[in-house]
């Protein structure tokens, strides 16, 4: 299990996730986003390789209305 | 008029209205005004990902990044670490390296801090990214903005959401008759007739957000600033007439009867 904080919020996870799987259960289309892991930017085609671990800190964003 | 290219950075852009994307009631309502104001590049701002409510609708859903280009912002930055990081983040979203950084200073009056604006200039040049810049209207500031590399320097022309206008036209004069790269007034602007102005005095572009968005009938005012932006820059390109202290009469007094 790992405990993770994600977009401010603190999350359990209770089976291994990797970046893609963490987007596919919040149903987030990795084509609209980009995701931060503990400060750094992660590549889009590290979704998969990435395993989330235990304390991890989680940044995902995207584009909104803006001036 | 010959063809009027307006370049920005490494982008050719079809209208010399930007417009902003915020402040609007609903996505589809931001939709109708930005296709009525014929702007080719929006603004954007990067959040976080509501993961509560994974059905809220998505700008993206509204404005196809295919069809108008995306300026990532830097709104609500306060130091150039924090604006950095934002549009490391938008280029890694969309692969694009045009960016508008805004580094504010000051909750109140939202002015830029033109200290941490010029180091996270310096830093996104370096990077390769194409970088518009918000700043004060200060005339020695914006040439250093240029030598640093900024694709083009965006002076405000009044407070951001004031809808003040253009309050200092000399300033703006001094910066656009120096400026070897586009100057685009950026914030302030509260009605069309200020947007003309700003091209009359030879701005290359307009970005407008709030004087369209909170206007009552935003699709009508988005429309509105996309013939006044014409409008203007026509004027400006084909110079205005000498202003004369007396009258001069338009019709001949020969024949006069």
């Amino acid at each position: 299990m790992a405990k993770i904080q994600l977009n401010g919020r603190k999350i359990k996870l209770n089976s291994k996730y990797s970046i893609t799987t963490l987007l596919k259960k919040y149903k987030i289309d990795s084509k609209k986003i980009a995701v931060e892991l503990n400060g750094k930017i992660i590549n889009k085609n590290k979704y998969k390789l990435i395993n989330i671990k235990n304390k991890d800190t989680i940044e995902i964003v995207h584009f909104i209305g803006g001036g | 008029m010959k063809k009027d290219i307006f370049k920005v950075g490494d982008q050719v852009l079809k209208s010399r209205l930007i417009v902003g994307t915020g402040k609007y009631k609903n996505l589809k309502e931001t939709a109708r005004a930005v296709k009525a104001s014929g702007a080719s590049m929006v603004t954007v701002a990067v959040r976080r990902v509501n993961i509560l409510d994974k059905k809220k609708p998505l700008l993206t859903d509204y404005l196809n990044s295919k069809k108008i280009k995306y300026l990532p912002n830097t709104a609500g930055c306060f130091n150039a670490d924090e604006s950095l990081r934002t549009l490391r983040l938008a280029r890694e979203m969309g692969g694009w390296k045009m960016v508008k950084l805004e580094v504010l200073g000051d909750k109140k009056t939202l002015y830029p801090n033109m200290i941490e604006t010029l180091k996270a200039t310096k830093v996104l040049v370096k990077e390769g990214f194409k970088v518009l810049v918000y700043c004060s209207d200060d005339p020695l500031l914006a040439k250093e903005l240029e030598y640093l590399g900024a694709s083009a320097v965006m002076p405000l022309a009044s407070p951001i959401g004031s809808g003040q206008g253009i309050q200092n036209k000399i300033n703006l004069s001094i910066i656009i008759k120096n400026a070897k790269v586009p100057i685009i007034v950026d914030a302030g602007i509260g009605t069309a007739s200020d947007a003309t102005i700003a091209m009359e005095l030879g701005c290359d572009g307009v970005l407008v957000n709030s004087a369209i968005a909170k206007a009552k009938n935003s699709f009508l005012m988005a429309e509105s600033f996309k013939n006044a932006v014409i409008s203007g820059r026509q004027s400006f390109v084909a110079g205005r007439m000498p202003k004369l202290f007396y009258a001069v009469a338009s019709s001949p007094l020969k024949g006069l009867i």
